[in-house]
C-alpha cells in the first residue's frame, strides 16, 4: 500500500482540511506522499512536510498550478497515480472539482464525503443529508476518496521531518482560463476552521440584519454562517451556506438563529460539539438537535447575548 | 447550439428516508419520488438559453428504471425537446452514468452539457466532472453563472470563500449550484404537451456500456442521535451553561 494525499493550499499555507486528510490517510497504515501542485509553493509545500505522519512531499510547481483548475490537476494526478493505492483529498470544493475527474481517467469509482473507515477497501459515507451511513467496499485498484474533514480530527504528534521532491509537470491543457476570484473578506475565521460558528437562517428577515450576528460573531471570535432559506432569500451570499449541499462544519460551538432545522441544514451541522438554538417558534425542528435552546425573539435574544458576554 | 441535461430522479427531498428492516439500504418503495432539485436548475437553464435565442435544442437524459420516464416528462413540461431513457434496473453509480453520457454525447454532439452538481440521495458530486474527464472535455462545477459566446462560454462558479470566474472552451460541460437560478413550476398545459414530446428507451447494453456497479454496499445504518436538550429560560441562563456546563466560551 501507498497513499498520495493531495494538499489544499493557497501556494504559503495549508488549509486546515490537509492536515485533516492526513489524519484519515494515517488510519490506513502506510506510507504517506502529499503532493503539493502550486506556483511558487515552497512555503505550502514545507508545511507540508511538517504534518506528522508524511513520509514524502512531491512538489509540482509551475504557473499553471497557481490555481487548482480540475483539468491541469486531474492530468498531474493521473500521472503519478500508478505509484499508490489511495489518493484522498479533503471534500471541499476544491476536492470535490477535480477528484472525480481523476477517478474517471483513472477508470475507478469514486468514494465521496467519507467520514469512517473500517479497513484499506471499506469506508462509511453518509448519504441522503446525512440521514442514513452507508458502508461501502471498493475492490478497485486505486481508491480515489474525498474526506469529510470534519470526520477526522489532525494529528497532535510532534511535526514531521518529511523530505521533498519534485515531480514532472504536466502541460497546461488549455481548456480552462482562470480569469478571477471574487473571494467574500473578511476578519473572521472560515467557517470549516472556525471553533465558534454563529448561523442565521429564514427568521432574520433581511441580509441587513445579518449585522447582529456579525456582532455576536465578533465577540466570540466566530464566523458567520447561514441556512439554505436565508441564501435563497438573497440575505447571504451562498459561500455562507452551511447544509447538504454547502459547507459540512462541526465546530465547538454552533448558534443556529432563526434557523427552522430543514433535515438538508441539520446535515451541514449535527456533528457540532454544542448546538445552541435560538427560535420564537416552540416546534422548530432545529431544537431536536440543540443542547440548549430559547424558545425567543431572536432580534431581542440575540443582542441580550451579544451584551452578556 | 444543442444542449444535453442529465437528470435524475431521486426520493423526494422533503421525505425523511428510512433504512430497510435488514440494513440493505433505504426504503424506495412508495416513497414519493421527484426530480433531483440541482438537475431541475439545470434543466431551467437549459430552457431560459433556449428562450434567449442561445439554445436550438434541449435533449435530456436520464438513466435508471422505467418510472424514470416520470423525470423526463418532467423536464420536457419545463420546455426540453426530447428524452432519453437508458433503462436499467441496477443500481447505476456516477462512473457508469458518466459511460453512458459519453456514449450519448458521441452520438448527438452537444456542446453543452449541463448537470446539477449533486444527487441529494448518495450525495456523491461526481457525475458532471467523470462526463467531462470521460470526454477530455472542459468543466466548470457548481456554477452561478454560465454565459456562452462563440466557441467558449464564460462561467463563474461558487467556490469555497466565494467566487471564481473562468473562460471554458466548449464542448464543455457544467454543473448547477443553487444560485444559477430558480426553476419554474410546471403547468398543466405544458404537462399535456409534454406528453406528446419524443421519449427514446434504449438499453445500456446497446451503446456497448457496461454498467455494473463498482462499489458495493455491505450495510446502511441510521447514524446515532443526539442526545436530548434542555430548553432555558432566558439569555443568563444560556450564558451560564455555555460558560460553566459546556465550558465552550
Amino acid at each position: 500500500m501507498a497513499i498520495l494525499v493531495i494538499a489544499e493550499h493557497d501556494n504559503k499555507q495549508l488549509k486546515t482540511g490537509t492536515t485533516n486528510t492526513i489524519a484519515a490517510a494515517a488510519k490506513l497504515g502506510a506510507d504517506i506522499s502529499v503532493l503539493v501542485a502550486g506556483h511558487q509553493c515552497a512555503e505550502a509545500a514545507a508545511a507540508a512536510g511538517k504534518v506528522p505522519g508524511v513520509t514524502k512531499v512531491l512538489v509540482a510547481d509551475a504557473a499553471h498550478y497557481v490555481v487548482p483548475l480540475a483539468e491541469n490537476m486531474a492530468a498531474l494526478v493521473v500521472s503519478i497515480a500508478d505509484k499508490f493505492t489511495h489518493i484522498l483529498a479533503p471534500a471541499t470544493g476544491f476536492g470535490k472539482n477535480f477528484m472525480p475527474r481523476v477517478a474517471a481517467l483513472l477508470d475507478v469509482a469514486q468514494i465521496s464525503d467519507i467520514s469512517g473507515i473500517e479497513s484499506a477497501d471499506t469506508f462509511v459515507r453518509p448519504i441522503y443529508a446525512g440521514n442514513v451511513l452507508a458502508t461501502v467496499q471498493s475492490k478497485d485498484k486505486i481508491k480515489v476518496i474525498t474526506v469529510r474533514i470534519t470526520a477526522f480530527d489532525p494529528s497532535t504528534a510532534a511535526a514531521g521531518t518529511a523530505g521533498s521532491e519534485n515531480v514532472a509537470v504536466v502541460a497546461d491543457s488549455g481548456l480552462t482560463q482562470f480569469k478571477g476570484h471574487e473571494l467574500t473578506k473578511s476578519a473572521r475565521p472560515e467557517l470549516s476552521a472556525a471553533r465558534v460558528i454563529v448561523s442565521g437562517g429564514r427568521g432574520m428577515g433581511s441580509g441587513e440584519n445579518f449585522k447582529i450576528l456579525e456582532a455576536l460573531a465578533d465577540k466570540l471570535g466566530a464566523a458567520v454562517g447561514a441556512s439554505r432559506a436565508a441564501v435563497d432569500s438573497g440575505f447571504v451570499t451562498n459561500d455562507y451556506q452551511v447544509g447538504q449541499t454547502g459547507k459540512i462544519v462541526a465546530p465547538e460551538l454552533y448558534i443556529a438563529v432563526g434557523i427552522s432545522g430543514a433535515i438538508q441544514h441539520l446535515a451541514g451541522m449535527k456533528d457540532s460539539k454544542v448546538i445552541v438554538a435560538i427560535n420564537k417558534d416552540a416546534e422548530a425542528p432545529i431544537f431536536s438537535v440543540a443542547n440548549y435552546w430559547l424558545v425567543e425573539d431572536l432580534f431581542k435574544a440575540v443582542p441580550e447575548l451579544t451584551a452578556a458576554l | 447550439m444543442k444542449v444535453l441535461v442529465g437528470v435524475k430522479r431521486v426520493v423526494d427531498p422533503n421525505v425523511k428516508v428510512r433504512v430497510k428492516a435488514d440494513g440493505s439500504g433505504v426504503e424506495t418503495a412508495n416513497i414519493k419520488m421527484a426530480i433531483n432539485p440541482f438537475c431541475e436548475i439545470a434543466v431551467e437553464q437549459a430552457v431560459r438559453m433556449k428562450e434567449a435565442g442561445i439554445v436550438t435544442e434541449i435533449l435530456v437524459v436520464t438513466v435508471g428504471l422505467p418510472q424514470c420516464q416520470e423525470t423526463l416528462r418532467t423536464a420536457m413540461a419545463m420546455g426540453a425537446d426530447r428524452g432519453i431513457l437508458v433503462e436499467t434496473d441496477v443500481d447505476v453509480q456516477p462512473l457508469a452514468v458518466a459511460k453512458v453520457m459519453k456514449a450519448i454525447i458521441a452520438k448527438e454532439n452537444p456542446q453543452l452539457v449541463i448537470m446539477g452538481k449533486q444527487a441529494v440521495d448518495n450525495d456523491c458530486n461526481q457525475t458532471g466532472q467523470m462526463v467531462a474527464a470521460l470526454m477530455g472535455w472542459p468543466q466548470a462545477t457548481h456554477i452561478s453563472k454560465v454565459e456562452p459566446a462563440g466557441d467558449h462560454a464564460e462561467v463563474t462558479r461558487e467556490v469555497d470563500g466565494g467566487l471564481e470566474t473562468l473562460t471554458i472552451k466548449l464542448p464543455a460541460v457544467v454543473t448547477a449550484d443553487l444560485r444559477l437560478n430558480e426553476p419554474r413550476y410546471v403547468t398543466l398545459p405544458n404537462i399535456m404537451k409534454a406528453k406528446k414530446k419524443p421519449l427514446e428507451v434504449i438499453k445500456p447494453d446497446a451503446l456497448g456500456v457496461d454498467v455494473t456497479p463498482r462499489l458495493t454496499t455491505l450495510k446502511v445504518v441510521e447514524p446515532a442521535k443526539r442526545g436530548s436538550g434542555v430548553k432555558l429560560a432566558d439569555v443568563a441562563e444560556l450564558v451560564n451553561k455555555l460558560k460553566n456546563e459546556a465550558k465552550v466560551i
